[in-house]
């Protein structure tokens, strides 16, 4: 992260009061031990505890706080919930920490419009929650989705395990209310299917904090699927399994959810939730479909022929609901499950072209004896989001620095078979300097210089996605020939 | 209008951006000139033609995914993925017909330049969201990549997103990567004659938030001289039906249209065929349940799209009314299709509020800082 600026450090008090100021009461956290919770996300890997705590309750307040930091050069990173995998919500030693929890209303729920306003801090499963008797949901849902709030989620430009059918939260949101850095309030898109002019509203979405924050969020709603039927495959060979999924495809099914599981993953989800699950079996696919009851009794046909012509070993057909829960049972326990396996893990998030999967569960194989530190892998096998789990033991000194090496290489990985280095976590601090291996500096410079199109200070959420911070003096030079600027009649910035 | 310039490599056209942004030439982009009509007449622009970058880079139909060169005409690259059995799902058009050109000449980069989504966009997303990456050169006269090749990815801004639907304002697209999906097996069309705007609206939103999965829903003022709502079901036979089978019991007197009436009036929906040519076109998108109120304060023959959510008008009436009613509604309006001496005065795309207009230039400028694409278009 960037070198904290001491003059900034040496204003500690005058900044805690300007906040106070701002937000009263309880509002401000600043001691020391109250500030530990603060200290990470869920990429406990880094911590770093922030200079102040700010949890505003009005968009005014966040206005406020924005535009005091602006004038006074203090930095600011927002946060949801805490539950970025990547970093995106790690704190400075010379920022101030703008926790949106607060923001936690269901402001209005449309259902002829089939949309919901609620502020950014509500959880990502409190939207259902508040529309499921209405027999509607909202579709993105990462798995934390208990915990993680949907501001964090247009930050994050979150998926879940329904996103090949369903998109992610981009295809999800219809408008923002967002505050800019120098503190003013914009209302992007709205409550119709597309807003006017440039879009906006898709470049903030996954901007994982460095263009504004967020202060409310229009969400399409959908009627909820009248069935929801799940498959458990079990195949003797990743091969199979490969095959099977992009036969589906090839026969036009798109099905809710196709998840894939590595022996490892299997044997480790099976001794944490004891749900039945094949352990004789070298990939173990779950196939979800959903919609009318004729139509997933037909997919089911279709998909069991599939995955016989596959070398499918075991097929299981879920027969109620609880069945189909305790089929994915295992599969949303793969996290914790690879708790109990060692110390500490370290997941992965790159995305590859399908095709290329046995040929990097191999190399991933190759690269796990080299390292000596296990492996272990779940994937969002319908489109291609490999979630591999690096097993290591923080306490042994060097461990984690071999963990994490043995992900970047991964990620390399992925980038050569035309992949890409995160598919749903974001890149945050954990990717960061990784990104040249994905892009050059040109393509990041035109990155680059949407920031500072929206922040040209940097002053919200730096060090997180772009691994050199330019001035933006430097990315912005315009060409001047013969000492004349061209085009003299357009405005400028 | 000046002399086209016709680049067939990314370097080639790199230089020609750059060399306009030294001595002060503004380019506008072209593909196959079906929106030629779009926008104010732009006489001091020099064409850039687009059609050089044209051909098939990869396409994996089990990956979902293709790349193609932008220039690619879009009835092309229709038909590559059909011979798949897959379709784009966002359902673009040639806009040929609407503004009195030729059909068969837009191109797959025209098409996500001007964000052009059909009926199918209420329930399957819009051209922004089936555009997973892209090739352009900016302003600058630079070449940069910006998303993937695969179907999920969140490393980095989402410039697709901003490139779509940006006109040719930011950077020329030079190759493009999308998703593309299966097609259904079975399109099924139902309709009800003789319900007024707000009951069409009612009816298509009652089926909207049903389980019947509806794929498209349109309303049309007059087709074959009365009032048409229809609403589609597209997927697996056995699903179509028994989705059939909720919308009967939700909507009275709908019922099935023949094969061949379906399958005209859906590309006659998507490119508002059945308006007047002689009028000017309007765009207007808004929350559905709100737009019965446009409808009622504007004089003009129209069709309602995306259940409701986008009005079709042809209307000679003041359009600082028509965008005022369209922002009433909490919405805006597009100008499509007007005579030249309209299009230099009413601006095609609707006016943002002031502070939301200044970040938008700031945006332009990060991307375009001489203005080599800000040829007075839009």
């Amino acid at each position: 992260m960037p070198a904290p600026d001491e003059a900034v450090l040496a204003r500690r008090g005058e900044i805690v009061a300007a906040m106070r100021a701002i937000v009263p009461g309880e509002g401000v956290i600043e001691k020391p031990d109250e500030l530990r919770p603060y200290e990470s996300d869920a990429l406990t890997a880094y911590r770093q505890p922030p200079m102040v705590v700010v949890l505003p309750e009005t968009t005014e307040q966040v206005a406020a706080i924005l535009r005091w930091c602006h004038a006074n050069r203090v930095k600011v990173v927002p946060r949801g919930a805490g539950t970025s995998l990547s970093g995106g919500a790690l704190p400075l030693a010379d920022g101030v920490l703008l926790g949106m929890a607060r923001f936690n209303r269901i402001l209005e729920v449309d259902y002829t419009d089939r949309l919901a306003v609620v502020q950014p801090g509500v959880t990502n499963l409190a939207i259902t929650r508040a529309v499921e008797d209405e027999g509607f949901y909202y579709a993105p849902d990462p798995s934390s989705q208990i915990a993680c709030t949907i501001g964090g989620n247009v930050a994050e430009n979150s998926g879940g395990v329904h996103c090949l059918k369903y998109g992610l939260t981009t295809n999800n949101v219809l408008g923002v209310e967002f505050v800019t850095i120098e503190g003013e309030v914009l209302r992007l898109g709205g409550r119709g299917l597309e807003p006017a002019g440039l879009d906006l509203l898709g470049l903030i979405v996954g901007s994982e904090g460095l263009l504004g924050v967020v202060t409310e969020v229009t969400v399409r709603i959908l009627p909820r699927p009248e069935t929801a039927r799940a498959l458990l495959i079990g195949f003797s060979e990743v091969e199979g399994a490969g095959r099977c999924v992009a036969d589906v495809i090839a026969a036009g099914i798109i099905p809710a959810g196709m998840e894939m599981m590595d022996k490892p993953a299997v044997h480790a989800a099976e001794a944490f939730v004891q749900v039945g699950y094949p352990l004789d079996v070298e990939a173990l696919l779950i196939v979800e479909l959903d919609g009318p009851a004729a139509e997933c009794s037909h997919l089911l046909e279709e998909v069991e022929a599939v995955a016989r012509a596959n070398g499918a070993v075991s097929v299981r057909i879920s027969t109620d609901d609880d069945e189909r829960v305790a089929f994915w049972a295992g599969r949303k326990a793969a996290f914790p499950a690879a708790g109990r396996l060692a110390p500490d893990y370290l997941c992965m998030d790159g995305t590859i072209p399908r095709r290329r999967l046995p040929d990097v569960l191999t190399r991933m194989r190759v690269l796990s004896e080299q390292y000596g530190l296990a492996v272990i892998n779940v994937f969002h096998a319908g489109d291609g989001n490999l979630h591999p789990l690096i097993l290591y033991d923080a306490n042994k000194p060097g461990e984690l620095e071999q963990a994490e090496a043995f992900g970047a290489d991964i990620l390399r990985l992925c980038v050569e078979v035309g992949g890409v280095l995160t598919g749903e976590h974001g890149v945050g601090v954990e990717k960061r300097d990784l990104m040249p291996v994905m892009f050059t500096e040109t393509d990041l410079a035109h990155q680059q210089r949407i920031k500072c199109a929206f922040d040209p200070e940097l002053l919200l959420n730096p060090g997180k996605m772009f691994p050199v911070l330019h001035r933006c003096a430097e990315l912005g030079s315009v060409h001047v020939h013969r000492g004349a600027l061209p085009f003299p009649d357009l405005p400028r910035f | 209008m000046a002399d086209a310039i016709r680049p067939d490599s990314a370097d080639a056209l790199a230089a020609i951006v750059a060399e306009a942004a030294r001595d002060g030439t503004r380019l506008r982009l072209r593909g196959g000139g079906s929106k030629d009509a779009v926008g104010a007449p732009s006489p001091d622009a020099r064409i850039v033609n687009m059609r050089g970058f044209s051909g098939v880079v990869d396409y994996d139909p089990p990956e979902l995914v293709l790349t193609v060169k932008a220039g690619t005409p879009l009835a092309e690259v229709q038909a590559l993925v059909a011979e798949k059995g897959q379709v784009l799902a966002f359902d673009p058009f040639d806009h040929g017909a609407i503004l009195g050109g030729a059909v068969g000449e837009a191109t797959i980069g025209g098409i996500v330049a001007a964000g052009v989504a059909g009926p199918t966009r209420v329930s399957r997303g819009a051209a922004r969201d089936h555009l997973l990456g892209f090739v352009g050169i900016s302003g600058r006269g630079e070449r940069f990549v910006a998303g993937a090749k695969v179907v999920k990815n969140v490393t980095g801004y989402d410039l697709p997103k901003l490139i779509t639907g940006s006109w040719g304002r930011l950077a020329a697209i030079t190759e493009l990567t999308l998703k593309v999906l299966p097609a259904p097996r079975l399109r099924l069309t139902l309709g009800v004659a003789g319900l007024d705007p707000a009951a069409a609206i009612s009816a298509m939103t009652r089926a909207m938030g049903s389980s019947a999965e509806v794929s498209a829903a349109a309303h049309l003022q007059d087709w074959n001289g009365t009032p048409l709502t229809a609403i589609r079901l597209d997927g697996f036979p056995s699903s179509v039906e028994a989705r059939a089978a909720i919308l009967t019991q939700l909507v009275d007197g709908i019922a099935p249209l023949a094969d061949g009436e379906a399958a005209r009036l859906w590309p006659a929906i998507a490119t508002a065929a059945p308006l007047p040519t002689g009028l000017p076109l309007w765009r207007i998108i808004a929350p559905a349940a709100q737009m019965a109120k446009v409808i009622t304060a504007i004089d003009g023959a129209w069709l309602l799209d995306w259940a409701g959510g986008l009005l079709w008008l042809a209307s000679e009436d003041d359009p600082q009314a028509i965008r005022a009613a369209a922002m009433q509604a909490g919405g805006h309006a597009m100008l499509v299709r007007a005579d030249a001496s309209m299009r230099a005065v009413v601006p095609a795309l609707h006016p943002q509020p002031k502070a939301l207009a200044a970040l938008e230039e700031r945006v332009r400028r990060a991307f375009d800082p001489a203005g080599v694409f800000e040829t007075g278009r839009f």
